[in-house]
């Protein structure tokens, strides 16, 4: 564990990366104590108040106020905790989805393998955000639905990963010797091939975060995804385009956290990725 | 060969068949149609009429079938919204779309190109760092902020180029520019990476010892091999670029098949997102097709595998 931060360090990119995923967390952790404001209070007076960048006094708005008076800089604060809520199980989700799946295609083989792969094959062949306006337009947006929208988009990646991963696995001496001690099916699965795979597994995990939360703010900016009066970054962007030529701030700071979270998801993931298997890189 | 290329249009195939069928459950779970359009004070009697005038009073198995043998030949019924073949709405769309998509995915390619061989054969200079940084943001802006900024800047407060519609080549400018991003920034990422790998290779230095002028080592040895993860790629990519557009023709109010396909989502008209999730997904199935066929030109290695 400690070489592994002591590379983290050494690595520019990736520590930068882990600095923000920090920040992230940390902000949505701890959004009630951090928010200045209520972000759900209304103040008709401060309707499309320019941001003031700073906050000295309880009546400044550091990032600017929305077109019904609630403090922007609040509200991202805020809208942290449904992205990271939404993304982390959506993540988690799919990855759980996957991983079986993948264990299952890669260990027995046969009609369940093919089954399987195909299934995600042709799921790949779909654009992703048609397949999630889809289900959506279906099930009616809900954040539950949101989430295991963003988990069916995702969870063909880890399948693909984990078959491969187990493929090679599953001819080691080690499995072959357990195996030979009598260990039952269960057992070598869990015991010996799962931990084997969730390496590649959380690499995985990393770069899909990103994804996942590029795809919430997209349905949530085209209506579908978190509902209000939910603060979800996606749809402050949304509200704010209306107001483009009277309040730029309504919909550039959202867009800013957006940009922020995703590039240090994506540095992070890089760097685990090149960290844990260099092969793994350049596959994206 | 032509048994690979069979396989492939074998599972195209079943995946368009997939996609029609999620669709058709799609719109029978969304609720009764019947409802859905007939106004608020209709009988029973006018409702009953109804469902036997679009085939809704039959099994549900019957019904799929006639769907499907509807969908072949490209009839997805009426549309609710329009009072028009659902196809026709799709199709007359289609242009827009496609005019859009080309022109972002061929600026992409340039520019990430570019980029990509640049920051692999400057490696070390501030060009690299230049070109790669602003790769790693492109890759993370999502389009729909990247759409709205541009329109803040260029539209809004410097007026140079329109804010929305399509008709002159400026209205083009800022909605290709939004669905070109993330296309060139993933390019040039890979293209820099693979080059990197490609240039450390036995046989470049082999090309160079036997004194190969360095345009012809480039071309012949490394652009070629370089270029294969790119092009496996522009299928991914693809899915990107008509994801893409349905937020982009949104923003910008381009009249294309995506933003036709949210309208349609949002007014519960199905058999226009029937008709253009059809269009789509298909047209997305045969650019993955053609991709998976170019491969064989681009590495022999493959052509003799399969």
């Amino acid at each position: 564990m400690s070489r592994f931060f002591r590379h983290l360090v050494a690595s520019r990119a990736g520590l930068f990366g882990a600095t923000f995923v920090a920040l992230f967390l940390i902000t949505a952790l701890a959004a009630p104590i951090m928010a200045p404001h209520d972000p759900l209070k209304m103040d008709l007076k401060k309707r499309l108040a320019p941001p003031t960048m700073s906050l000295s006094g309880p009546g400044d708005f550091p990032l600017g106020a929305d077109q019904i008076g609630r403090d922007i800089l609040s509200r991202i604060i805020t809208g942290s905790r449904v992205t990271l809520l939404v993304a982390a199980t959506a993540v988690l989700l799919g990855a759980t989805i996957g991983v079986s799946l993948g264990l299952v295609a890669g260990y027995f083989g046969g009609w369940n393998e093919r089954i399987i792969m195909r299934i995600a094959d042709i799921q790949l062949s779909i654009p992703l955000l048609l397949f999630a306006l889809i289900v959506i337009a279906v099930l009616g947006p809900s954040l539950v639905n949101l989430v295991i929208v963003l988990a069916l988009t995702g969870w063909t990646r880890f399948a693909r990963i984990t078959r491969g991963e187990v493929l090679s696995l599953r001819e080691q001496e080690f499995v072959l010797s357990a195996r030979g001690a009598g260990a039952g099916r269960a057992r070598i699965l869990f015991r010996h091939i799962l931990p084997n795979v969730l390496t590649a597994a959380i690499v995985v995990a990393t770069l899909e975060l990103a994804r996942v939360v590029v795809l919430e703010s997209a349905l949530s900016f085209l209506g579908l995804g978190v509902q209000p009066p939910h603060a979800s970054w996606g749809r402050m962007l949304a509200d704010g385009r209306g107001y483009i030529s009277s309040g730029w701030w309504l919909s550039t700071f959202p867009g800013v956290a957006i940009v922020l979270v995703v590039l240090g998801v994506n540095l992070l993931g890089d760097w685990m990725r090149d960290y844990f298997d260099p092969k793994m890189s350049g596959s994206r | 060969m032509p048994k690979y290329v069979l396989s492939r249009l074998g599972e195209a195939l079943i995946a368009i068949w997939g996609l029609l069928t999620l669709v058709f459950v799609a719109a029978r779970l969304t609720g009764d149609p019947a409802v859905l359009m007939l106004p608020l004070g209709a009988t029973d009697a006018d409702l009953a009429e109804f469902r036997h005038a679009l085939g809704l009073d039959l099994p549900l198995w019957e019904q799929y079938a006639i769907f499907l043998a509807d969908a072949v030949r490209g009839n997805f019924g009426e549309s609710l919204l329009h009072q028009r073949p659902a196809m026709d709405v799709v199709l007359e769309r289609f242009p827009a779309t496609i005019q859009l998509s080309l022109v972002a995915l061929v600026m992409g390619m340039v520019i990430g190109v570019i980029a990509g061989f640049v920051a692999a054969l400057k490696r070390g200079t501030f060009l690299e760092l230049i070109a790669m940084t602003t790769a790693l943001l492109g890759q993370a802006t999502p389009i729909f902020w990247l759409g709205i900024i541009l329109i803040l800047v260029f539209a809004v407060q410097l007026g140079w180029l329109p804010a929305g519609g399509r008709g002159t080549l400026a209205h083009l400018v800022l909605p290709a520019i939004t669905l070109a991003t993330f296309t060139s920034a993933s390019i040039a990422r890979l293209l820099r990476s693979s080059m990197i790998e490609i240039l450390k290779e036995d046989y470049i230095r082999t090309a160079w010892a036997k004194g190969l002028v360095s345009h012809l080592v480039f071309m012949r040895h490394v652009a070629r091999n370089a270029l294969i993860p790119v092009v496996t790629m522009l299928g991914i990519l693809a899915g990107e670029l008509f994801s893409g557009a349905v937020v982009t023709e949104t923003i910008f109010s381009w009249p294309g098949v995506g933003r036709v396909i949210l309208l349609a989502i949002q007014s519960k008209d199905f058999p226009v997102v029937q008709a253009g999730v059809a269009v789509i997904s298909a047209m997305f199935i045969l650019i993955n097709l053609l991709v998976d066929l170019t491969y064989g030109l681009l590495d022999p290695r493959i052509r003799i595998n399969r």
